[in-house]
């Protein structure tokens, strides 16, 4: 199924899958980034179910047996690029750089039909390809993203290229805000616009939190709007769990420079019970003492939908 | 001796009119960097970056997943100190065509320690998919391009500028994890690399005429080093070896020589002359001396593997003509 053609309840849907799932994997494994998955399922299941212009994936629907790292002599194996189709001229690529955000991915693919809830099964267990931080043989990357601040980059230079060969296609990427505390972030920013970057679209999951609190306690960065708009992308501030704006936003002009999209997120939504722990969540472990009111959560979850 | 300028630049031109993918990138120092021509010639080819190296190390990967070959330019010190990470991570794990073209390496400089690339090999050698190269000549300098497109994946050059002498014969090219044989002999090894072998070359005219038997190499690979000429050399020598290099002692050609010394356990003795620490900066000749990689430094590293006193004096040097190998 093509990105089109999916309907805003099904994207809705498919992210309160997204978040099911990984609450389950939380409970089922003690833990998992679930805080990211609560951020970012309706920007993720957006971009594949009514973003992206990918073909068909070429990818394995099951898991497969790690398939060895790059190298002279492994060049062909199994990359995580082939879930988002060949890499025709007047496709888009996609990128994410928050690399951590791997479980989250891979339950996306899972929704579009790129990859199989079996395979997920095989998420961070030994010797498989879907690693709880993926690089890029993990399905849906396609590069290695997690040392923050490379992947702007990269995906700049993918633009770069892109425009030189004359591609249609356009080049996304999800940032988280966190990373853009790095430095290179910044220097990417500033060589983008002077590149004229405007084939090149960054989605930032603005959930405000990071590994040791706050992104406002940890390293303020301000208005980020602002820092990117004097950087010369066009930028917009949208709600970053509701599907229309997250949509409707990849289709704003941007003449001259890269798109930059702030999707406004809690690390608690669509699960209540994690705000009592906001903003102290990168790696969700849930306790002893919370595991039945969890799972009670987790029976019932997406029944109001559905109705 | 023959004298050549520039001869990176006229070969980066000419690589690049035969491979219409290759790209040139500089920060801010392409024009110190034998590619100011380039720019002139092909601008639609290079790509200013400005001062940010580690945007320019990333942004050349995703360039070369999409089928270009990145070229980057600055000083060698800006392209693994600064940009270690983007390096592994960008580049070196995805084994991606990108050419780090590193200029001023160990001591050419005046610029000083933050100028100065004395410890780039030790870094870069431990980086699995990595190749290596240290040229030390105008011959060297025209082979490095093709034979690093050849290998694939990502290489490091330790590129010389400007004036460079001509030490080998024009049409004998580097050969890929090959060292040259600049002697054949029986008493002592002596590796030398970059800068260091023309000033071996100085040494061991004398040496020679001592009756010194020398197995002279000149290495231009530094990774991977699995050369059988330098196996076979450390083997078969009586004294033992002395490895002369334009780095630290510590990662680098001589410890690259220790590792093989003791993989196929040689009893070969062996003395790494190099640089001991940071240095400061000066000419270049005034830096060789002073931090002993000049030609008597290397006499008197022999002199210690062969329990010897030869009785050289600097006097001894400077009558020393060098031969021009491509005059012959």
């Amino acid at each position: 199924m093509s990105s089109s053609e999916y309907t805003t309840k099904q994207i809705e849907k498919a992210a309160t899958n997204i978040r099911k799932h990984i609450l389950k994997i939380a409970l089922d494994r003690g833990g998992c980034y679930l805080a990211q998955a609560c951020s970012s399922a309706e920007i993720l299941s957006s971009l594949y179910m009514g973003v992206l212009n990918l073909g068909p994936s070429l990818g394995s629907m099951d898991a497969l047996p790690f398939p060895g790292v790059p190298g002279p002599d492994n060049m062909d194996y199994p990359k995580g690029s082939l879930y988002h189709g060949a890499p025709l001229p007047d496709k888009d690529r996609f990128f994410v750089s928050p690399a951590h955000y791997a479980s989250v991915v891979y339950c996306a693919l899972a929704e579009c039909g790129r990859l199989s809830y079996d395979a997920i099964e095989k998420f961070n267990v030994d010797g498989w390809n879907l690693e709880m931080i993926g690089a890029e043989h993990s399905p849906g990357f396609e590069c290695t993203a997690g040392s923050l601040g490379q992947t702007v980059s990269m995906a700049c230079g993918t633009a770069h290229a892109r425009k030189l060969k004359g591609d249609t296609g356009k080049v996304y990427i999800l940032l988280s805000d966190g990373e853009v505390q790095e430095g290179q972030v910044w220097e990417a920013m500033q060589a983008s616009y002077f590149y004229h970057l405007d084939n090149l679209v960054i989605y930032i999951d603005v959930n405000g939190q990071q590994v040791e609190g706050s992104t406002k306690e940890v390293m303020d960065m301000g208005a980020l709007d602002e820092r990117f708009r004097s950087f010369g992308s066009t930028v917009v501030n949208i709600d970053g769990h509701n599907v229309e704006q997250v949509i409707a936003a990849s289709k704003l002009p941007h003449e001259g420079g890269p798109l930059v999209i702030l999707c406004k997120t809690c690390g608690a939504h669509g699960i209540p019970l994690l705000e009592r722990r906001l903003p102290y969540m990168h790696f969700v472990r849930i306790g002893a003492d919370e595991v039945d009111a969890f799972r009670e959560f987790y029976r019932t979850m997406g029944e109001q939908e559905d109705k | 001796m023959k004298i050549e300028v520039n001869t990176h630049s006229k070969n980066m031109i000419r690589f690049a009119k035969e491979h219409e993918n290759a790209v040139v990138m500089s920060a801010d120092l392409g024009t110190s960097c034998e590619v100011k021509e380039f720019h002139r010639l092909l601008p639609e080819r290079y790509f200013s970056m400005g001062i940010a190296e580690q945007n320019m190390v990333s942004w050349a990967a995703g360039l070369a997943r999409e089928g270009f070959l990145p070229y980057l330019h600055t000083f060698g010190v800006f392209l693994y100190r600064r940009v270690l990470d983007q390096l592994e991570m960008s580049v070196a794990y995805s084994n991606l065509p990108v050419t780090f073209v590193g200029f001023l390496p160990g001591i050419m400089t005046p610029g000083g320690v933050t100028h100065q690339a004395v410890d780039d090999i030790a870094a870069i050698r431990a980086v699995p998919n990595m190749t290596i190269f240290d040229v030390g000549d105008a011959t060297d300098i025209e082979s490095v391009l093709d034979l690093g497109y050849e290998v694939g994946g990502p290489v490091f050059i330790r590129m010389l500028r400007k004036e460079v002498p001509r030490l080998f014969p024009a049409e004998e090219k580097m050969v890929f994890n090959r060292a040259r044989t600049l002697s054949e002999g029986s008493d002592i090894a002596i590796l030398s690399s970059s800068i260091c072998t023309e000033e071996a070359m100085r040494a061991t005219a004398v040496l020679h005429e001592k009756g010194v038997s020398i197995q002279h190499l000149h290495v231009s690979t530094i990774k991977p080093f699995t050369d059988p000429t330098v196996t076979e050399a450390l083997g078969k020598v009586k004294y033992g070896a002395v490895t002369i290099e334009n780095h630290l002692v510590t990662g680098g050609l001589g410890t690259a020589v220790a590792e093989v010394i003791a993989d196929n356990g040689l009893n070969t003795k062996l003395a790494r002359v190099g640089i001991n620490g940071y240095a400061h900066g000066a000419s270049k000749m005034y830096l060789m001396k002073k931090y002993g990689l000049d030609a008597m430094s290397l006499i008197h590293a022999v002199e210690s593997i062969m329990g010897t006193r030869f009785d050289i004096k600097e006097e001894d040097l400077a009558e020393v003509r060098f031969e021009d190998y491509s005059a012959v």
